[in-house]
């Protein structure tokens, strides 16, 4: 028995299927359970994390429902794979907000919004709030940048000591590995099959939806997504250098760096976004957590907000709509980052730790 | 005219479906019933020699395709190693082992036709969307001569229907065939239990039969083994009741394969009546010793390796009392075999296993401690026939004899499990149904399960039943076509 009924379930199904191992072709998922005859918490939550819900095991699966075993690996595994970011948030105190994951996630958006425009306000003059500003600093007339950095950095920091103690609860309960310690090579093959999303094809086909015929749009959507993301990431990054290290202030001109990254970034955030929602409404229901569409739909709208809000201030920071944009803008991104830790963005934190396991336990040969 | 726009548009080539004349007669080229791996090769290839074709399978959507859903790979001759195959495997190679596993009874024509077009199989069906994978975790014996389905039977199955509709077939689920009409060797129609588009007879130039053995149907089985089917578990799907091959059969088409034959290996007791498929499999006979409901070995537990003891066990089985036995062995082989969907029933003491197995625990310590004191020292290896060998008892055990003494106490109660029956429909190697008389039918064909029995006359060897599918299936089609379309 199992501290909750799902797991107990997974426990269930794991047993099965590895009693029939047709699906080891398919993802890491099976290969990882054929190492193992018992399955302990730890190794159920790491299976969990290893699952994409492409969902070709639940349509290969000859005991799938209505057959009386019952099998629903995809659905099984999302659930449970929700339940293990509950039971490994930091601090245990804010587990809850997995919860009401999607209506947490719409609060703080939207508080924190709101305490931009709110603060912008307050601190400026109408003038200033609705003014044409130009020019390098252009953005600092608003918020000084000593106290965006520092009210962004003390976010973020947080944000990544939040997800360091929940990854390392996650990394000791699924065990010692049988191989030994996490090693360069592991990560190095974990960083590429997590890159180019390896086991998220459905056994190559694509991902699995109500009409039976696979597609790869949610591999696709993904990508531009998670490397929109990245490249947003990358453009404050450089952004940040060019202040210290040369001095320059934004607004940057379209073709610098930071712009640049920023553009392709923000795009991505739009478009991946949007398209992984509309992937997710054609899926066949079976394969899905449905308590966890919250979840699911509030970290896409975050991203998609946070891409939406900046694309807007790039378009239009040189018009009277530059001051609340920014305020909006900084809002999300404020708002993404605090709920980093309680929202759908760990499943790659702990995906990424996974498959480090998944790649150790390959090169150690267990279980051959 | 809203309806045959949907078909046209549903049509890879709107000018074969014009061409096939379906937009004005409601008659099939082809009609297919079953719904498995041969009906779908059958189908497809009927259609890409550009007739128009109707597939009736008896099973829900969920159920389609017979025991293909319950398959893992095929068997076929090729002359290298692949991607996925480890060496190569030659025709006589395979002819060699049809041979073994019959002792004989096949029909050399066929036998050797089929293994021949089973080399372009392993490409003609990669074309048709299934996908290969290299042999699963503990089926390394089969790496060289058999090619592994990606994802499993089902996964091949969804990749054939995807295709054949994609090329135009019509699929009915649910289209259970009640009666067919056959004049002088010749089909005219099906009759169908419920109406498909209004109609309940269904006519169509050229017949292909793949609807299975009559495995699932007890009381056709209880025909030959009595009372004792009533205790036996079918593997596979429940939808395999051979009714059309009884039809066949009832109207002059002749038969083949010993009626009275079936596939049947060990399995759980615990299983479900029907379909449990691979899952509640035991190979784990050669570990421990097997004992019938009154506690007494009945036959040599180490006499052979896998496959051949995995195949025997179910005959053995259904000819004890009751039809039940139990493998007994002790905690030091747990893992020595892989994980077992059904638990092992264990106990600390012999009498207390005896007691969940509800059987006479004198008995069984009486039997545990004969065999205990039978078995002489030697070097145990599983993976080949090892010297350690009881002495004394009898039955013996000639290989793999190791004493159970390190509690707990295991145990596992297991069933005959029915794979398949031999009877079949003779056919030539059109795949051509045969009359009684030996004529050739005119237009019904048939493929897989249902004629498997030409091929396969008792035995089995892994993967054979999906080449013969495929392999006729795809001949059946097109020979169907060819005669609808001339």
């Amino acid at each position: 028995m199992h501290g909750t009924r799902i797991l107990d379930e997974a426990d269930r199904l794991m047993t099965v299927c590895n009693s029939c191992r047709y699906c080891e072709g398919l993802c890491a998922v099976f290969p990882a359970m054929e190492m193992r005859r018992a399955f302990s918490d730890g190794d159920l939550n790491y299976l969990a994390n290893l699952c994409h819900s492409c969902g070709a095991c639940y349509v290969d699966c000859q005991f799938s429902p209505p057959h009386e075993f019952n099998v629903n690996v995809p659905k099984t595994l999302a659930v449970a794979r929700a339940e293990s970011y509950a039971a490994y948030a930091w601090p245990q105190a804010l587990s809850g907000a997995f919860a009401r994951n999607g209506l947490v996630i719409s609060i703080v958006a939207a508080l924190s919004m709101a305490a931009f425009i709110l603060g912008f306000a307050a601190l400026n003059d109408r003038s200033v709030l609705f003014g044409v500003h130009t020019g390098p600093g252009a953005f600092y007339k608003l918020m000084p940048h000593n106290a965006m950095a520092a009210l962004f950095s003390a976010a973020f920091l947080y944000a990544i000591l939040a997800l360091v103690m929940s990854v390392r609860a996650f990394w000791r309960d699924i065990g010692t590995p049988i191989g030994g310690r996490a090693d360069g090579g592991s990560i190095f093959q974990a960083i590429r099959d997590a890159g180019e999303l390896r086991y998220l094809h459905g056994g190559g086909v694509g991902c699995y939806n109500v009409d039976d015929k696979p597609t790869d749009r949610r591999k696709f959507f993904h990508h531009l997504t998670f490397y929109g993301f990245l490249l947003c990431f990358a453009a404050t990054s450089v952004a940040t250098l060019y202040h210290y290290l040369l001095s320059r202030e934004a607004p940057y001109p379209w073709w610098d760096l930071p712009v640049v990254l920023g553009t392709f970034g923000g795009i991505g955030l739009i478009v991946g976004p949007i398209g992984l929602f509309v992937a997710k409404m054609r899926r066949d229901p079976a394969l899905l957590d449905e308590n966890r569409y919250g979840m699911d739909v509030g970290f896409i709208a975050m991203l998609f907000l946070t891409g939406l809000t900046g694309i807007a201030l790039l378009v239009l920071r040189e018009t009277a709509a530059m001051g609340p944009l920014l305020a909006l803008h900084l809002g999300a991104v404020f708002a993404l980052f605090i709920t980093m830790p309680y929202g759908k963005f760990v499943h790659g934190i702990y995906r990424f730790a996974a498959l480090v396991r998944y790649a150790q336990e390959r090169r150690s040969g267990a279980g051959s | 005219m809203a309806a045959w726009l949907d078909r046209a548009a549903g049509e890879q080539n709107v000018f074969n479906f014009v061409a096939s004349g379906r937009w004005m007669s409601s008659k099939y080229d082809v009609l297919v019933i079953g719904g498995g791996n041969a009906a779908l090769c059958a189908a497809i290839s009927a259609r890409h020699g550009g007739a128009s074709v109707l597939v009736l399978e008896g099973a829900p959507k969920f159920y389609r395709g017979g025991n293909t859903r319950h398959t893992r790979n095929m068997r076929c001759a090729h002359d290298a190693a692949t991607e996925i195959l480890t060496g190569p495997y030659t025709e006589d190679e395979f002819w060699e082992d049809l041979l073994r596993v019959t002792g004989g009874q096949t029909d050399e024509v066929l036998a050797r036709h089929m293994i021949r077009e089973s080399k372009d199989i392993l490409n003609w069906i990669v074309e048709q969307g299934v996908r290969w994978q290299p042999s699963l975790g503990g089926t390394l014996s089969l790496g060289r001569t058999n090619s592994f389905f990606l994802g499993g039977g089902r996964a091949m199955l969804n990749a054939l229907y995807l295709t054949a509709e994609r090329l135009g077939v019509d699929v009915e689920y649910d289209a259970e065939v009640t009666d067919l009409v056959i004049e002088d060797g010749m089909f005219l129609a099906a009759r169908l239990k419920r109406p498909i588009k209004g109609k309940t007879e269904i006519r169509a130039t050229s017949l292909v039969a793949a609807a299975g053995g009559f495995e699932a149907n007890i009381e056709w089985l209880k025909q030959y083994w009595g009372e004792a089917a009533d205790n036996f578990l079918i593997r596979g799907t429940p939808y395999n009741r051979g009714s059309i091959l009884k039809m066949l059969l009832d109207q002059g088409v002749q038969e083949v394969g010993d009626p009275t034959q079936c596939h049947a290996v060990a399995i759980d007791a615990r299983a479900p009546k029907f379909d449990g498929g691979i899952i509640t499999r035991h190979d784990s006979v050669v570990f421990g010793i097997v004992v019938n409901k009154h506690a007494q070995r009945f036959y040599d537990e180490g006499e052979d390796i896998w496959p051949k003891r995995y195949a025997i066990w179910g005959r053995l089985v259904a000819a004890q009392p009751d039809q039940i036995a139990y493998i007994i062995f002790d905690s030091t082989v747990v893992t020595s075999f892989m994980p077992t969907l059904f638990p092992p029933i264990g106990g600390q003491t012999v009498a207390e296993l005896a007691g969940k197995l509800e059987l006479d625990p004198a008995a069984l310590e009486n039997t545990i401690t004969e065999f205990n004191a039978a078995v002489r020292p030697g070097t145990f290896d599983h993976t080949i026939l090892d010297d350690c060998v009881t002495e004394g008892i009898t039955p013996p055990k000639t290989h793999w004899a190791r004493r159970i003494e390190t509690p707990p106490y295991l145990a596992y109660p297991v069933r005959p499990g029915i794979t398949f029956t031999y009877l079949g429909t003779r056919v030539n190697k059109e795949a051509r149904m045969l009359m009684a008389d030996g004529k050739p039918s005119a237009n019904m064909f048939a493929a897989g399960e249902i004629m498997a029995g030409n091929v396969l006359g008792k035995g089995y060897a892994a993967g054979m039943g999906m080449t013969i599918g495929s392999v006729f299936g795809r001949i059946a089609g097109r020979e169907a076509a060819k005669h609808a379309r001339n």
